[in-house]
């Protein structure tokens, strides 16, 4: 599987997969501290569904994320230094500080945002693939939410509308367990998300999320279907998050799987595993990623610290284009 | 000389023009076009009363039927308005928000805000409201007030057809999101309409007529109950201006503090119900910063503290008529400390 | 007026579209002398508020209609008689007037004035008509203005005169694309309706911008122009208010607008609620606002006219009869220009009405109309 993507698409996954597990290991270090405001929901280890989903994608396309989207940001290309000036709050962030975490968005890199709202995301992205249809531009539009989101009315009605408009849409469900502290398990009531994809008229399809090559593969399928007028897909990633709903929850509804995930089944432990293995990547290579994704994070932390707050006029501003 | 249209028509030319003129702006809601899939006509409705009858065949492909999907469709039309078109979306019923609202005061009202100034969200939604076609509590609300409430949207409540034309226009071109209500006991109002398009503002009222000595503030369908008032009210000699807001946000609050330092006496008509209204809203307003032009106490008459009942003889007590305006009136011109 | 000399004075009609007005005032009462000109009422119309002038002297011996009823078109409002006709001729005469009144307004049959279409220089062009015998008469409205302008002299005009008024490109309901703004192109509009009407010779009337796009007109055809009534023309000397002309064009709410539209009359309160919002609904269609700061370049070069008019009126040489009409008081382009004109059309009329601003035809419509037959009793 290795060898149908280049050296530079193998050192893009990886290097997207590195930054969004230092950027949140490091966010979840410096939210101990107390100095980041408000709420941060982190994305390690699931990081193989952003990179492998994404990297599929170009400027055509346009993605939508949940309150869990620094990954999906990272992935889609928002500027790491501008994300993490925006979850400290700074006028230098990508939204000038006005969002926050969960509203983290760059439309110019097709980030529709973080979002919010539980099942947020997949209304408006079948009004970007609606848009990419008939403007003709030949982009797909993805909407990635969790296992919790799949229940949401929203999103049900989001697939049954993207099959009715036969839209360029990909719904993605990482389902990873846990709805903030309910099992998925008793929430969803079909054994798989992936379930209620002939439901709605829609090939479904089950990927193990630490698998990057697995996402990859069923992620090419669906944006080649959605490119090609055959319409919307549902894929499920089933993989599990490293680290509480919320940093500061305690996950004493969890088990001890996240020792297990992180020492047999990390995805870029096996990524790396895999492309040494079989000579597409070095291990000098993965460790001049690593060092470069280091300096990034460092700086991108020391920068946002050092940034200043938005103004008291700012409180005011961009409310409308014109009032 | 403009020609005298419905209400309903004027708005159908106001679609028929900007559709014309501008290839981003597409139509979409439950039965905008009507028959879809059916193996009948098509186009079988053009809209539930009919707003949109014709655009479908005119505009191939810009006409979209939707299903009974409202969070999904509105989203999409969000979502396709940031994306570079320009939706015009129905809300069929303005009674229906509840099932699609987050979309519109979470993710459309805020989009520009919580990213930094860097989304442009040019989505209409229109939307019928209004009581007296017996259509009972779930089918008959004015909830212009929600929406007015909520930072980042617009709200349009035109009473002719002659603002119906010219503020639909000015939605559809709007850089914000709109929402754009339509009282549908309107919608067989004639008054003249130019033929050609024409745009008005946003946050400029109307003074429909002018009068020195009480102002009534109001809007919609209000407007006309309110010139009825204003004439019987006129033959006993009290003078009356009457104020149409034309958009509840932006409010035009000028024109509302100018005639309230003329007159000193103010009502406010508005058709919704009375807590948090634009009834309390303007009143608020002028009892602020018009305070010392007051002579009286403020006005209002709006509905009751109720859900709008089904029984005629009910629904036409619910309604602000012309005689509940006139009392208010009086009480507040004879008002004396 | 009988042959007892009883005069009926008649509700007005101004402009084609007008089917009733409201006295709001009656300014004599029953028992006064009247001369021509003087004031007998206020009136307000759909569109305007003005005053009806006596045209013939007497005595006010009966008034029939109240203030604030709507009275048709045409309807006998007033009676003006010597002192020698006895009441009870006048008192018949005055019940079945009033029995008109009360009738009501007749059902309406639709029709109303028919307004045409020319296509001009490539431009859609609206004019409209009255009065079917007589020659020709082209009223041509100013900036800003359009067929409407002339509502006080349209109809009395077409009692001896087939009496057309067109909207400039720009404005009214013609096309709202000005081209490159320049005059020739509104004296494109002029020709074609000319042409649309079948007229070879006629009197042409232009209003202020007007006036220069009838000299323009007048210049290109000489032969099909038989006389030319200029009221406060453009294009006679530097003096103008620039402020008022981009002032107009730059106006979105009525609270800009009214203070500009007031500086047109020399009495402000011509300037009703009405007035304002038809301005304000006409600059609200799309492509007017472009289109009066694409003339407003015509008519400005910085602070003062760019129009030559006078080179226009050289050209005509003294065949055409040319009369010149000023209000003494106008605040838009001053009357001592009148004096310009004469001075390179030395055939010309001038005549200066005392008081009156930049609309004479709106103020003084007695006199604005009696300068036009003047005119154009010169050319027979």
């Amino acid at each position: 599987m290795a060898d149908t993507l280049t050296k530079d698409q193998l050192l893009t996954a990886y290097r997207t997969m590195r930054t969004i597990r230092e950027f949140e290991e490091r966010v979840h270090k410096e939210f101990a501290t107390g100095e980041i405001p408000g709420f941060v929901h982190l994305y390690a280890g699931e990081e193989a569904s952003a990179a492998g989903v994404c990297l599929n994608l170009d400027e055509r396309d346009t993605i939508a994320s949940t309150h869990r989207g620094h990954g999906h940001c990272i992935a889609k290309g928002v500027d790491v230094g501008g994300m993490m000036a925006e979850i400290y709050g700074r006028t230098t962030g990508s939204c000038h500080g006005k969002g926050g975490s969960m509203h983290i968005a760059d439309l110019s890199k097709g980030m529709l945002g973080a979002n919010g709202i539980v099942g947020g995301g997949p209304p408006l992205i079948c009004g970007t693939a609606l848009a990419a249809k008939l403007k003709g531009t030949g982009g797909v539009s993805v909407a990635f939410f969790g296992d919790g989101g799949s229940n949401q009315g929203t999103t049900l009605e989001s697939m049954n509308l993207a099959s009715v408009w036969n839209l360029p849409a990909i719904f993605v469900a990482e389902n990873n367990g846990y709805a903030e502290s309910t099992a998925s398990t008793w929430s969803v009531a079909t054994d798989n998300i992936a379930d209620r994809a002939g439901a709605f008229g829609m090939p479904g399809v089950i990927v193990d999320g630490f698998d990057f090559f697995a996402v990859h593969e069923a992620a090419r399928e669906a944006v080649a279907r959605a490119r090609e007028g055959g319409g919307p897909t549902l894929i499920e990633m089933k993989f599990t998050r490293y680290f509480g709903h919320f940093e500061g929850d305690q996950q004493t509804y969890r088990a001890q799987e996240v020792a297990h995930a992180r020492a047999e089944l990390d995805c870029l432990t096996r990524f790396a595993a895999q492309v040494t293995a079989d000579g597409s990547l070095s291990a000098a290579d993965l460790a001049a990623v690593d060092g470069a994704v280091a300096i990034l994070i460092d700086k991108a932390v020391a920068e946002a610290k050092a940034a200043p707050l938005p103004a008291p006029a700012d409180l005011l501003t961009d409310v409308y284009v014109r009032y | 000389m403009p020609r005298n249209l419905t209400y309903r028509e004027a708005l159908n030319e106001a679609l028929a023009q900007e559709m014309e003129r501008d290839p981003s702006v597409i139509v979409m809601g439950e039965d905008n076009a009507g028959g879809e899939g059916a193996p009948g006509e098509d186009d079988a409705w053009g809209g539930v009363l009919g707003v949109t009858k014709g655009l479908y065949h005119k505009f191939p492909g810009r006409v979209l039927d939707t299903p009974i999907s409202e969070s999904a469709f509105i989203g999409a039309a969000i979502g396709a308005a940031t994306a570079g078109l320009r939706p015009v979306a129905e809300l069929m019923f303005v009674d229906f928000m509840g099932v699609c609202f987050d979309q519109i005061f979470n993710q459309a009202a805020k989009f520009r805000y919580m990213f930094g100034g860097k989304a442009v969200t040019p989505v209409v939604i229109r939307t019928m409201y209004g009581a007296g076609l017996r259509a009972a509590a779930q089918h008959s609300q004015a909830l212009y007030p929600v929406f007015t409430h909520i930072p980042g949207l617009k709200v349009v409540v035109p009473a002719t057809p002659y603002d119906a034309k010219g503020l639909l226009i000015a939605a559809i071109r709007d850089n914000d999101p709109v929402i754009f209500f339509e009282h549908k006991a309107l919608y067989d109002l004639t008054g003249p309409v130019p033929e050609e398009s024409y745009t008005l503002p946003f946050g400029e009222a109307n003074v429909v007529r002018e009068g020195s000595d009480v102002t009534i503030v109001t809007l919609g369908r209000m407007v006309h109950t309110s010139l009825a008032a204003a004439d019987e009210l006129a033959a006993s000699g009290v003078s009356c201006e009457v104020v149409d807001l034309r958009t509840t946000s932006p409010l035009d609050e000028d024109t509302i503090l100018e005639s309230v330092e003329n007159t000193g006496r103010l009502v406010v008509v508005d058709e919704a119900t009375p807590r948090c209204s634009i009834a309390t809203d303007i009143s608020a307003l002028a009892a602020s910063r018009a305070f010392g032009a007051l002579r009286a106490p403020i006005g209002m008459v709006t509905a009751p503290h109720t859900p709008v009942p089904f029984s005629a003889a009910l629904e036409d007590q619910y309604i602000p008529d012309a005689q509940r305006i006139v009392n208010a009136v009086k009480s507040v011109a004879e008002w004396r400390r | 007026m009988t042959d007892s000399g009883i005069t009926s004075v008649a509700m007005p009609k101004w402009g084609l579209s007008m089917r009733s007005g409201k006295i709001t005032d009656w300014v004599v009462a029953e028992g006064d002398p009247v001369a021509p000109g003087d004031d007998l009422a206020d009136i307000e119309t759909e569109k305007i508020t003005g005053t009806l002038e006596a045209d013939s002297p007497g005595l006010v011996r009966r008034l029939i209609a109240t203030v604030g009823e709507d009275v048709p078109v045409g309807a006998a409002i007033a009676l003006i008689a010597p002192p020698d006709v006895p009441d009870a001729v006048l008192d018949d005469l005055a019940s079945r007037a009033r029995a008109v009144i009360d009738a009501g307004l007749p059902e309406d049959d639709g029709a109303g004035p028919v307004v045409e279409t020319v296509e001009a220089g490539g431009r859609k062009v609206s004019y409209a008509g009255a009065g079917d015998s007589g020659d020709v008469v082209l009223l041509v409205h100013g900036y800003g203005g359009d067929r409407n302008s002339w509502l006080f002299l349209q109809e009395p005009l077409a009692a001896r005169h087939r009496v057309y008024a067109l909207d400039l490109p720009g404005h009214g309901t013609s096309a709202k694309d000005v081209g490159d703004g320049s005059v020739d192109l509104r004296a494109d509009a002029v020709l074609g309706v000319l042409d649309a009407v079948g007229s070879d010779r006629a009197h042409l009337v232009g209003h202020s911008l007007g006036g220069a796009v009838v000299l323009a007109a007048a210049a290109r055809s000489p032969g099909r122009i038989a006389s030319l009534t200029l009221f406060a023309p453009a294009g006679f000397g530097p003096s103008i208010s620039a402020g008022y002309v981009r002032g107009f064009a730059a106006a979105q709410t009525r609270r800009e607008l009214k203070p500009l539209v007031g500086q047109l009359f020399a009495d402000e309160q011509l300037v009703t609620r009405q007035v304002v919002d038809d301005l304000l609904a006409y600059k609200r269609l799309d492509g007017v606002d472009a289109a009066l700061a694409a003339l407003a370049e015509t008519l400005l070069d910085g602070d003062e006219q760019r129009i030559d008019s006078a080179a226009a009126v050289r050209a005509l040489g003294e065949v055409v009869p040319v009369t010149v009409v000023w209000g003494s008081a106008d605040r838009i382009i001053p009357a001592e220009q009148a004096s310009s004109v004469a001075a390179v059309a030395p055939g010309a009329a001038v005549r200066v009405i005392d008081g009156a601003g930049h609309m004479p035809h709106m103020e003084r419509p007695a006199e604005a109309q009696a300068g036009a037959e003047e005119t154009i009793a010169r050319a027979a």
